[in-house]
């Protein structure tokens, strides 16, 4: 059970290809009966598959609204609508697209979030968690673009708002002075930006494809985690991929498709914003400029520093501090599960994270309690994230007592079963 | 006799069985839209049927229209080119045999498509040896009837599907 | 798997969650307009549908009333057979409008509308619309109500409902309700649904205005409910076919995900309880 077989074809047809160009026995080796995982994954390991899905989907679904959208300033809003009144299912392809990738920031948020709880971008996977995070940034990239590509009030203020951020580079000397005109191709968003933003919206996924195989590629050198966050060290401990998480993973697809589904079908505009109904304007700016809800935690970071340079900064080291996690966090237990004091910060991550969104989609005036108002409480909330990774995670991982390992995944299982 | 074990695994088989037909179904439902949305849309088909105010076209004239994307030559014939098409019934050298009067509704009008069977030229009205239409791309002959009589084209020029809505205007598709 | 479930953790984000449901609900602190009631309409709801005579009484009132400054460029005639019309009826509709066009000598002249054609546009452009309308520009009305929708979780305002509000909510004399120092700009009128409650368009809709094809008194209510109703059409017309592919969809679903979780059961059952695991080995 634990060495990882290898495929063995009978049929002579199928070995003459496999001799020449071995696909089926890679299939077979990472996904299927040859490729083992910890037998006991949980649900939370289901959201990387359900990953891959969502970037199929945004792929297909993508190249599909290409053939039909016009990127010109004139006639993009209209090819949208030409898409979702003309064009035979075009309603539904544009609304699983649109919903589709907000789903695909759910899915990566839990499973980042995954990752926190259950250590899994401690040693040997560092560059794996690299990668992750790679990929989250091209896909900030990726969804930034696509927004701005319907050229409603939204896509066209929020994509001037955003730009013009990068004018707080302007003292790097000889490209700072001409960085948003260069990003613009022009002396405000227009046309060439429209365009520019389509060419690379098209070919940043096809990027992430790539990032997604070294992701995948890098995990199967050491095979995943586990809840316990112990090594599979033993015969009983690792069970094959294919039939029992091909099924898992199926099976999570399939609730996770009713609730994709439910969006898709019944309130498709629910994620969106109704400014987006209207076409873009230069001269008329929207009552609020709000981007969409997977940035809303790095708008809120970004409006409460009152320095526009340190603002911007923050707002990209508040994901680049990512990559120094395995450093920052020095316990020498992987999983929280056996690190209670851990646990409790991270749940207050989580809440101090969702609350930092709420706060991104409010007028920074606006007072919430007593006299404090969404600024106040956005530069609290923001004191405590970046904490969390520079002073909360390197004392707490270093000092907290922690709870007794079980021996081995196997043991384990026998333990829960007797129990149960 | 079955055993326990073996209703057991007919159970276990008939559940994957319909675990994968279930999946086969979502996926032909998934695909279907997929295919479908390069169909022509709505707006593609709202303009597969034009109407012609035949009163704009003098006797002995022609009108080209665009109608799918392609041209379709409309004639107003004179009563010595039906004559002549007639008789030309009978000719030695059709190529592709046809009757006049089997081309034709009313004999004055003449609506076919503008396309070249040979290759897909659009043929110049008024040229050629026979009074009719002439390709310059190969050099294929058509006459007052639309029918190729020399040259490479194999076929006459089609007769496109349209009918009178009254006597002034023809509906083509 | 029940067991693991951690409950602080749950609720901790129960909380997060709920946070930032209620934000969208909120509208801006300091917003004067008033928010607009609930209408029913058949079209709400996971089993909406069409209510083809309300939708056809709309239209004759965008027609008669609206149209003069309202464009409605994105939706064709040919899509009127949504709402109810047959081809012919289609056909006579278009023909009533005239479209440019070049003549045989390469002169401008006018053709006859077609089913093909879009709803033409009252005014040229945009500086024409609004130098006949005291500065303000009409809005088109092609996607205008899902352009007034807010959804929220607990609270949503649908389109529909702020065009009915808008329609009906005029006053005559800036009321006492408005806020302190409020000043009606001149050729501006009090609404009391509109941002900022000072709206350039004058009220639409009186009582009796249009004589309804099937009889249904004319009030301004029915007329702003009527008018309301086809400017969700023009906005959302696929939304009944969305709604009864979602039906289908969902049906199919949670019987697929219920033979998946047996199948899943199925192949795990001897690993999950550990029977496959000889403990002298571990």
């Amino acid at each position: 059970m634990a060495s990882d077989k290898k495929f063995e074809p009978t049929n002579p047809t199928v070995k003459w290809v496999e001799d020449r160009l071995p696909m089926m026995g890679l299939i077979y080796s990472s996904l299927g009966a040859g490729y083992n995982a910890p037998r006991n994954l949980n649900y939370w390991w289901n959201f990387g598959s359900l990953a891959l899905f969502m970037l199929v989907v945004q792929i297909v679904t993508g190249i599909i609204l290409v053939m039909h959208y016009v990127p010109h300033v004139d006639m993009a809003f209209d090819s949208v609508q030409h898409i979702r009144r003309d064009v035979n299912y075009g309603w539904l392809v544009q609304a699983v697209h649109a919903n589709g990738a907000s789903m695909f920031f759910i899915v990566v948020y839990i499973h980042i979030l995954r990752g926190f709880y259950f250590g899994s971008y401690k040693a040997p996977r560092e560059i794996l968690w690299f990668l992750g995070i790679i990929i989250y940034l091209l896909m900030m990239a990726t969804g930034f673009m696509g927004y701005v590509l319907p050229w409603g009030q939204m896509s066209f203020w929020g994509a001037k708002v955003i730009t013009s951020l990068f004018g707080a580079f302007d003292f790097v000397p000889f490209i700072g002075d001409g960085i948003v005109e260069w990003l613009w191709g022009g002396f405000a968003v227009g046309q060439p930006t429209l365009n520019r933003f389509f060419s690379l919206h098209y070919l940043l996924p096809f990027v992430l494809v790539g990032v997604v195989i070294l992701h995948v590629w890098a995990l199967h050198i050491p095979g995943s985690t586990n809840p316990l966050g112990i090594d599979a060290k033993g015969p009983y401990d690792k069970i094959p991929f294919h039939p029992y998480y091909t099924a898992k993973d199926a099976f999570g697809l399939g609730v996770f498709i009713i609730f994709f589904a439910g969006f898709v079908f019944y309130i498709p505009d629910f994620l969106g914003h109704p400014d987006n109904y209207i076409k873009a304007n230069p001269l008329v700016t929207p009552a609020h400029i709000v981007p969409e809800w997977y940035y809303l935690p790095f708008y809120a970071i970004l409006r409460a520093i009152p320095n526009e340079l340190i603002g911007v900064v923050a707002m990209f080291a508040s994901i680049l501090i990512l990559f120094a996690m395995p450093w920052l966090d020095g316990s020498r237990i992987r999983s929280m599960r056996f690190r209670p004091l851990s646990q409790f910060f991270f749940w207050i991550f989580v809440v101090n994270g969702l609350f930092l969104g709420f706060l991104g989609q409010k007028a920074p005036d606006d007072i919430l309690l007593a006299s404090f108002d969404v600024t106040d409480f956005s530069r609290v909330s923001l004191t405590y994230y970046f904490g969390y990774f520079l002073v909360v995670m390197p004392l707490v991982s270093r000092m907290e007592t922690t709870k007794p390992i079980p021996t081995s995944i196997a043991a384990a299982v026998l333990e829960a079963n007797k129990k149960g | 006799m079955a055993t326990h074990d073996d209703v057991v695994e007919e159970r276990r088989n008939f559940l994957y069985l319909a675990t994968g037909a279930a999946g086969a179904v979502a996926v032909g439902g998934a695909v279907w839209p997929l295919v479908d949305q390069m169909n022509p849309s709505k707006d593609v088909l709202a303009l597969s049927s034009i109407e012609i105010d035949l009163t704009k076209i003098a006797e002995g004239q022609s009108a080209v229209f665009l109608w799918r994307g392609n041209p379709v030559f409309v004639r107003h014939r004179t009563a010595d080119e039906i004559a002549e098409a007639a008789a030309d019934d009978a000719a030695e050298d059709l190529i592709d045999p046809e009757n006049d009067a089997d081309r034709v509704q009313k004999p004055e009008w003449l609506v076919m498509s503008g396309v070249c069977t040979h290759l897909g030229c659009v043929p110049l009205d008024q040229k050629g040896e026979f009074g009719g239409w002439y390709c310059p791309c190969h050099g294929s002959h058509y006459d007052i009837s639309g029918r190729i009589r020399k040259g490479p084209a194999p076929l006459n020029l089609p007769i496109v599907d349209y009918v009178f809505l009254d006597d002034a205007t023809i509906q083509i598709g | 798997m029940m067991k693991n479930i951690n409950v602080k953790g749950l609720m901790a984000t129960v909380v997060g969650a709920t946070m930032l449901v209620a934000a969208s609900n909120a509208n801006a602190a300091d917003s004067t307009a008033m928010h607009p009631e609930r209408n029913e309409y058949t079209s709400a709801g996971i089993f909406g549908k069409w209510d083809i005579p309300s939708l056809q009484r709309g239209f004759q009132v965008y027609q008669e009333v609206c149209a003069a400054c309202h464009s409605m460029d994105l939706v064709a005639f040919r899509t009127l057979s949504d709402i109810g019309y047959n081809e012919d009826e289609i056909k006579a509709i278009a023909i009533e409008y005239e479209y440019e066009t070049i003549d045989g000598d390469g002169e401008e002249t006018f053709r006859p509308g077609i089913p093909a054609d879009y709803f033409p546009a009252p005014f040229a452009n945009e500086a024409a619309a609004r130098s006949a309308n005291n500065g303000a520009l009409p809005p088109d009305f092609s996607t205008l109500v899902k352009a007034r929708e807010h959804l929220g979780f607990f609270s949503s305002t649908y389109g529909e409902d702020y065009i009915v509000a808008l329609m009906t909510g005029y006053e005559e004399d800036v009321p006492a309700s408005a806020p302190e120092g409020f000043e009606l700009p001149e050729g501006s009128y009090y609404n009391h649904y509109f941002e900022g409650n000072a709206i350039a368009m004058a009220p639409p809709l009186f009582d009796e205005m249009v004589e309804y094809a099937d009889g249904t008194p004319a009030t301004m209510h029915q007329m702003a409910y009527d008018v309301a109703n086809f400017m969700a059409w023009a906005s959302d017309p696929t939304m009944q076919e969305r709604k009864q592919m979602g039906l289908k969809v969902m049906l199919f679903m949670f019987f697929f995900v219920i033979l998946l979780y047996f199948t899943n059961k199925r192949v795990w059952a001897k690993v999950k309880k550990g029977e496959d695991i000889d403990p002298s080995k571990i």
